[in-house]
């Protein structure tokens, strides 16, 4: 069945220009999103993986329009968004939930004062937000009297299911959440994503979940998206990104995951160890701008951005041996290098 | 088997709060022998940091305060002996890897002169005399140690020049700069992405190993745990939960929050469940009587209003739990 994806980014970029001398010329640019394209289906959770500097949050903040992308667009049920900054209707459509409840919440405002914003500036009738906001508490699995509370009375966990709380006041369709359980324990992260599951089956959510965490984005998303500097290295469904990652880059990653038993180990691709650091988005290499740290760069990779190549269903990876592969042998290539258990 | 190097036994810390008393730590016992990577995990608020910081020393006081217990070093208390000498062990046998690479550098002096300068006191208190000169090639020595790219540029950078996984080795290199026998690391590499902190685990490791030290690392990631060390406590609201080797922990967890804590992680395979932990960590002021994990243990009974007996479960295994029976007798 085909059906319209309710997100739609084509070719999103977004440089931030680097300014300098007296009269602040312009000297260079943070490319911190290049050319990314992904599309997210209604009831769909969307994952974006990815090292910091990859472009994570710059990606979410110009969906939710809080920045303007450079180029490249945002198209949200069909209508481009990409220009709305500030657009009332969009803004009671899509809603993001921070990565740190400590400061995301108005530490003078009381718990119901903060939940009420988004109610306010739509207009929500006056009378009836001490009941809306009750409720939501209550969709959040909050006791009511926290609404007289103050966030310095509350835990992570708590703050995090206001900041949720606050998100679905407007009855959004899409809900943005960068890196929401990153900043607490694993004991109240389980709990917090459980409420998402929950409430997405509840109404129908739609996800685009921001994450570094591999292993929670394992479970929790149905299609990922693997950023390195900007770019979408790989993506596809969950499945098939983890069970055959294509892309060395993913390949390192969750190679790079510590895991808790011996069954997750042996699910890891067995790759060399990546070594140095993400490079600079202002300064980023030319040719695959992973190739100075793949264990497996040759030539073409110093010289040339690789494309797409599709790997299977759904599922893409820029790397230059796939298309070696892809070439040689008219078979799918699974990854570029043999997996085998973990020692 | 050879002297645990760091011995605490039955340690309890008390805070002083608005004029009531926090029973922060309570009897935290934990052994260290030279060449074992012993962790201590647990979630935030459960007393990992200030376990580390009553073995080094550096608890505040007030309000802090040691109640009981006493934490053996080598074979002294250091509890017990003279501040003197206590402090000549502070850097020098006994060291720290801070976790934020980003905030325990100086940002005002560059990597050198932070790290000579901690020689030359460490050398103060030891009585010895080395020259600038002599300092300064000791450094880069231990710089190249950390596998630091061009250490002689580093010894002259600011923090704000390297990155990330630079300034923690800049801190391991810190830390290995008076041939330490202990090695106190907290929460390493936390703050890094994970290819960064892969890579400075394994640094890490190797560093350990090549020298036998005896390390202690605090973390609240099982998976580091389990992939860094050889020998696991699991503490809960101050009081030390479970112990025992990480094979055998992992495979047979034996108290309820070391499950639920396990269950919790999100798995690769995908098989992850989401239930969580019921409940928040105890005031500490007014903690639950016997068993301080009771109020959210799913298998709470009448026993558990008692203090719960430490069961060994296995080959120096031991669970704190009126659950758990005791293992028959290993040879």
């Amino acid at each position: 069945m085909i059906e319209a994806p309710l997100l739609e980014v084509s070719g999103l970029t977004k440089h931030f220009p680097i300014r300098g001398g007296i009269i602040q010329q312009r000297v260079g640019a943070v490319r911190a999103v290049n050319d990314v394209s992904f599309a997210i289906r209604k009831g769909e959770v969307f994952g974006l993986a990815g090292e910091s500097g990859s472009g994570k949050s710059t990606i979410a903040r110009m969906v939710v329009g809080l920045y303007r992308p450079t180029a490249g667009t945002v198209h949200f049920d069909g209508s481009d968004v990409s220009g709305l900054i500030g657009g009332r209707d969009y803004r009671k459509q899509v809603q993001m939930v921070f990565q740190n409840p400590g400061s995301s919440l108005n530490p003078r405002r009381t718990i119901a004062q903060s939940v009420a914003v988004p109610l306010i500036f739509h207009d929500y009738p006056k009378a009836k937000i001490a009941d809306r906001v009750a409720e939501l508490l209550e969709m959040v699995e909050l006791p009511r009297n926290f609404a007289i509370r103050y966030p310095h009375e509350l835990s992570g966990g708590q703050k995090q299911r206001v900041a949720i709380a606050r998100a679905l006041a407007v009855e959004p369709r899409l809900i943005v959440l960068d890196e929401p359980t990153s900043a607490l324990d694993v004991s109240v992260q389980a709990k917090i994503i459980d409420l998402l599951a929950g409430l997405a089956g509840e109404l129908g959510l739609t996800f685009l979940f921001i994450s570094h965490d591999l292993s929670l984005m394992r479970n929790f998303c149905s299609r990922v998206g693997i950023l390195y500097l900007g770019r979408l290295a790989e993506t596809g469904s969950t499945i098939d990104v983890f069970g055959s990652p294509a892309h060395p880059y993913t390949q390192a990653l969750i190679g790079a995951v510590p895991v808790v038993s011996d069954e997750e180990a042996a699910l890891k691709p067995s790759i060399p160890a990546l070594s140095g650091e993400i490079p600079s988005p202002s300064r980023i290499p030319k040719g695959c701008s992973f190739h100075t740290r793949c264990p497996f760069a040759f030539e073409p990779c110093r010289q040339i951005d690789p494309e797409f190549t599709i790997v299977g269903q759904g599922h893409e990876a820029r790397c230059h041996l796939l298309e070696e592969r892809t070439a040689t042998a008219a078979t799918v290539p699974v990854s570029p290098v043999e997996r085998s258990a973990h020692p | 088997m050879n002297a645990p190097l760091l011995d605490v036994a039955g340690l309890s810390v008390d805070f002083a709060t608005y004029g009531r008393q926090a029973r922060v730590l309570d009897g935290v016992s934990l052994q260290v022998r030279a060449g074992q990577h012993a962790a201590l995990v647990g979630e935030t608020g459960c007393g990992k940091s200030v376990t580390l910081r009553a073995i080094m020393g550096i608890l505040k006081s007030p309000p802090a305060s040691i109640a009981a217990g006493s934490i053996g070093f080598d074979g002294a208390d250091l509890l017990t002996m003279p501040a003197r000498q206590r402090d000549a062990l502070k850097g020098t046998a006994m060291s720290m890897v801070f976790q934020d690479p980003m905030t325990a550098l100086n940002p005002v002096f560059t990597i050198g002169d932070q790290l000579a300068t901690i020689i030359k006191y460490a050398d103060r208190r030891m009585g010895v005399r080395r020259d600038k000169q002599g300092r300064k090639q000791r450094v880069i020595e231990v710089l190249d140690q950390v596998r630091m790219p061009d250490p002689e540029r580093i010894f002259g950078a600011y923090p704000i020049m390297l990155s990330g996984g630079m300034r923690q080795r800049v801190l391991i290199a810190m830390a290995l700069l008076n041939e330490p026998r202990l090695l106190i690391a907290d929460e390493p590499g936390t703050a890094l992405d994970v290819t960064t902190q892969a890579e400075i685990l394994a640094l890490l490791n190797d560093l350990v190993a090549a020298r036998s030290l005896a390390l202690l690392m605090i973390t609240h990631n099982l998976g580091v745990v389990r992939e860094m060390a050889d020998y696991v406590y699991v503490m809960y609201a101050g009081t030390i939960v479970e112990h025992g080797p990480t094979e055998a922990l992992f495979e047979r967890p034996s108290h309820p929050y070391t499950q639920a804590l396990i269950e919790c992680v999100p798995k690769l395979s995908g098989t992850s469940t989401f239930k969580g932990i019921d409940g928040t960590i105890p005031d500490y002021v007014d903690p639950p009587v016997g068993c301080r994990f009771r109020p959210r243990c799913p298998h709470r009974h009448d026993a558990c209003f008692e203090r719960p007996p430490n069961v060994t479960v296995g080959a120096n295994h031991v669970a704190a739990c009126w659950l758990r029976q005791p293992a028959e007798e290993v040879a």
